[in-house]
């Protein structure tokens, strides 16, 4: 027996549940002010991948996207900890992450529709959302690859002297590609101040992480074999990211080197695109929407006192962002053709010869 | 001037952009404690310090990741990649990552660095330790492609590969590490994509590249002597790509030939014969020949190794044969 398929049926995997307790964080040592920006991009992403996901069912959103839904938590709270000028390194799954740098939403909803008033004005596409003004250092598609590069930017900030930090987020499949071994090895070394966070969302594209890796923690057993602590934390809890977050640059910036961190959370929707997540065990969907990001903190900020017509409040200024966001980017011009010519080259162009 | 080797003008390049600019940094598999497994890099330690001299672990996505994190966020570093070969264990961070995320950012990244690599054969060191991959790198956009052939060379281009401010895949050709050259003191910046004539001549251009240059030097002598004076032109930098050079010269002599030591197929040479043969069609006087190796791993033995890569015995049969047709 050595395929996961000879063990049993695809989409018979054991299921794997939330963490039971949402209180655990509900006295932590945090700014209502700040849990109050938390809340706002919870609702943000939510809301932003809402619209994303819709437009792309209107054959709006051209190519691929890979949303965020039911991660948020991950992102708001990293992005609420980081310093201005600290470094964000995401995947193709990147729209939270930008969102988290406070990216506004018209750049990144254009890019998603190919226009102009995009991003990357138009010549990147969901998967390569960048904004360097803002720290967020690049969206990247190719498995491994950008936990490498944070490393460059971390080794910079180091030989600069400027205390920032770099931060890349990535996938549990992730933990498979030699890239991630190499660049943990080569962090852990140089001491590098970078914080690598695994979003384990249980899933690569359609297999379940645990049927092809050989620990159950994909990210936090591997810790270890680099003289790095093992540390996983509730990723559906925007407070226990927060802190945990808080930890990890306190960490890295001081000099300590790098620190890996294992998110566990859950993507309620497919890998991209449309896919309607076959492979996902009957019951686990169910249990990890009751233990969702949004609901959690919400619950939360009730309990310690913040009155409900100010999360509502909260909640419909994002409906309204978004509604804007929208508008602008549908309003938005395709791109002048002589944009895809433009910076091959540090000289803008791209000629090659002659 | 001072006699150097080709070695020698390595690290001579890297100094002189080291003493020049704080950005500049090295990394790489022993290029630090042990001056490099060619020797490129002796005495950059200790003229530098270990924090901007560094060796890496056996990690080259790693090491050029390194590189290019460096290179968006205010840093110029050079990487060695110790064998071009092993190119093909990082080529996702060299053509995915380094060459397109400007493009793709819309220019809000610049990615100054050049990688550095031992790259050719000749030395018998078989298949896997022996290629030139400058038509790997070539076809990629977003890429600057330099091979030098002489030590002065070396250390103008590397200068001008640091100083740019696009990702540079700096070609040294292991065939050449031990052959000397008169190299100016003081400073030396040459420009990136500009071709140079190594000998002038009337009846035939013979385009070359790297090792392939002294060879086709040598081979232009010989055929002198039998009346068929060969202008030689030292391509140097495939990306950008000097084109107007090799066109004026064909334009004087009415036939091409190139020399490359890369596989045949989709090779550089093929490039610029497809523009000499648009461009220049009406200079040429006669078919344009590509002596190349051919389209096979490179052997090990001596022997078959120095059958298949383009020798100036052959370049000279190759060169007699089209001109006598
Ligand atoms: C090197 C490489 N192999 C395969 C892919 C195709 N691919 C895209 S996303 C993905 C799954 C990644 O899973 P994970 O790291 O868990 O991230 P998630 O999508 O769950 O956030 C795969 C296999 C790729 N982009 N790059
Ligand atoms: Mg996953």
């Amino acid at each position: 027996m050595t395929s996961p398929l000879e063990r049993h049926p695809y989409g018979e995997h054991a299921i794997v549940l939330p963490p039971k307790s949402q209180t655990t964080h509900d006295a932590a040592d945090i700014d209502r002010e700040i849990r109050l920006l938390m809340y706002r991009r919870l609702h943000e992403i939510r809301q932003f991948e809402k619209r994303a996901y819709d437009m792309f069912m209107q054959n709006l959103v051209k190519g691929t996207t890979h949303l965020s839904l039911g991660m948020e938590a991950v992102a708001a709270g990293f992005g609420a900890t980081m310093r201005e000028d600290d470094y964000t390194f995401a995947t193709y799954r990147g729209h939270a992450h930008t969102l988290a740098r406070g990216v506004p939403m018209e750049g990144i909803l254009a890019e998603l529709l190919g226009r102009s008033n995009g991003l990357l004005g138009g010549k990147g596409g969901s998967m390569h959302l960048t904004s360097v003004e803002h720290g967020m250092m690049g969206s990247y598609a190719i498995i491994g690859a950008h936990l490498t590069i944070a490393n460059g930017a971390a080794w910079s900030a180091q030989y600069r002297g400027s205390g920032q930090v770099a931060v890349c987020f990535f996938g549990d499949g992730t933990t498979n590609i030699g890239a991630f071994h190499e660049a943990l090895n080569y962090a852990a070394v140089f001491s590098l101040p970078v914080v690598f966070v695994c979003e384990n969302n249980l899933y690569m594209e359609y297999t379940a992480i645990s049927d092809i890796t050989a620990v159950p923690r994909p990210a936090a057993d591997r810790a270890g074999a680099y003289g790095l602590q093992p540390v996983v934390v509730d990723g559906n809890d925007a407070d226990a990211c927060y802190l945990a977050a808080r930890d990890a640059l306190e960490h890295a910036r001081s000099g300590r080197g790098p620190v890996l961190i294992e998110a566990l959370t859950y993507r309620h929707g497919g890998h991209s695109r449309a896919d309607p997540g076959k492979y996902k065990p009957p019951g686990e969907l169910e249990a990890w929407l009751a233990h969702d990001p949004l609901k959690i903190y919400r619950g939360r900020l009730e309990r310690i006192g913040v009155p409900s017509s100010a999360l509502d409040e909260i909640e419909s200024q994002v409906g309204q962002a978004v509604d804007a966001a929208t508008e602008a980017a549908k309003n938005g011009p395709l791109p002048e053709q002589a944009l895809a010519y433009t910076d091959v080259w540090a000289d803008g162009g791209h000629s090659w010869r002659n | 001037m001072a006699q150097l080797t080709y070695r020698e003008a390595v690290a001579r390049g890297i100094a002189q952009e080291m003493n020049r600019d704080e950005r500049v940094v090295l990394i790489g598999e022993d290029i630090a404690g042990a001056g490099g497994v060619f020797k490129t890099t002796v005495g950059l330690l200790e003229q530098f310090g270990p924090r901007r001299v560094l060796d890496t672990p056996i990690s080259e996505q790693a090491i050029l990741g390194a590189a290019m994190g460096a290179a968006m966020t205010g840093l110029r570093p050079i990487a060695e990649i110790m064998f071009s070969d092993f190119f093909a264990v990082c080529w996702d961070i060299v053509v995915n990552q380094m060459a397109k995320t400007r493009y793709m950012t819309n220019g809000q990244v610049s990615i100054p660095l050049v990688v550095k690599s031992g790259n050719g054969g000749g030395l018998r060191f078989g298949a896997q330790h022996s290629q030139s991959i400058e038509n790997w790198a070539m076809a990629v956009p977003g890429l600057k492609v330099v091979t030098p052939s002489c030590p002065e060379d070396v250390v103008g281009l590397m200068a001008a590969a640091v100083r740019s401010d696009d990702p540079v895949l700096f070609f040294e050709h292991k065939g050449l590490y031990a052959s000397r050259g008169e190299v100016p003191d003081g400073p030396i910046e040459d420009v990136l994509g500009k071709a140079k004539i190594r000998r002038s001549g009337e009846h035939a251009t013979i385009a070359a590249l790297g090792m392939m240059v002294p060879r086709a030097v040598e081979a232009a002598e010989r055929l002198a002597a039998q009346g068929i004076s060969c202008e030689v032109i030292d391509v140097r930098s495939l990306i950008p790509l000097d084109a107007q050079t090799i066109l004026d010269s064909v334009g004087r002599t009415g036939r091409l030939f190139t020399v490359e030591e890369n596989p045949r197929a989709l090779g550089w040479g093929a490039e610029i014969a497809s523009i000499v043969g648009d461009e220049g069609f009406w200079d040429l006087d006669g078919p344009i020949v590509r002596i190349t190796t051919p389209h096979v791993p490179l052997p090990s033995a001596d022997s078959l190794e120095d059958l298949v890569i383009p020798s100036v015995d052959r370049i000279v049969a190759e060169v007699e044969k089209a001109m006598q047709a």
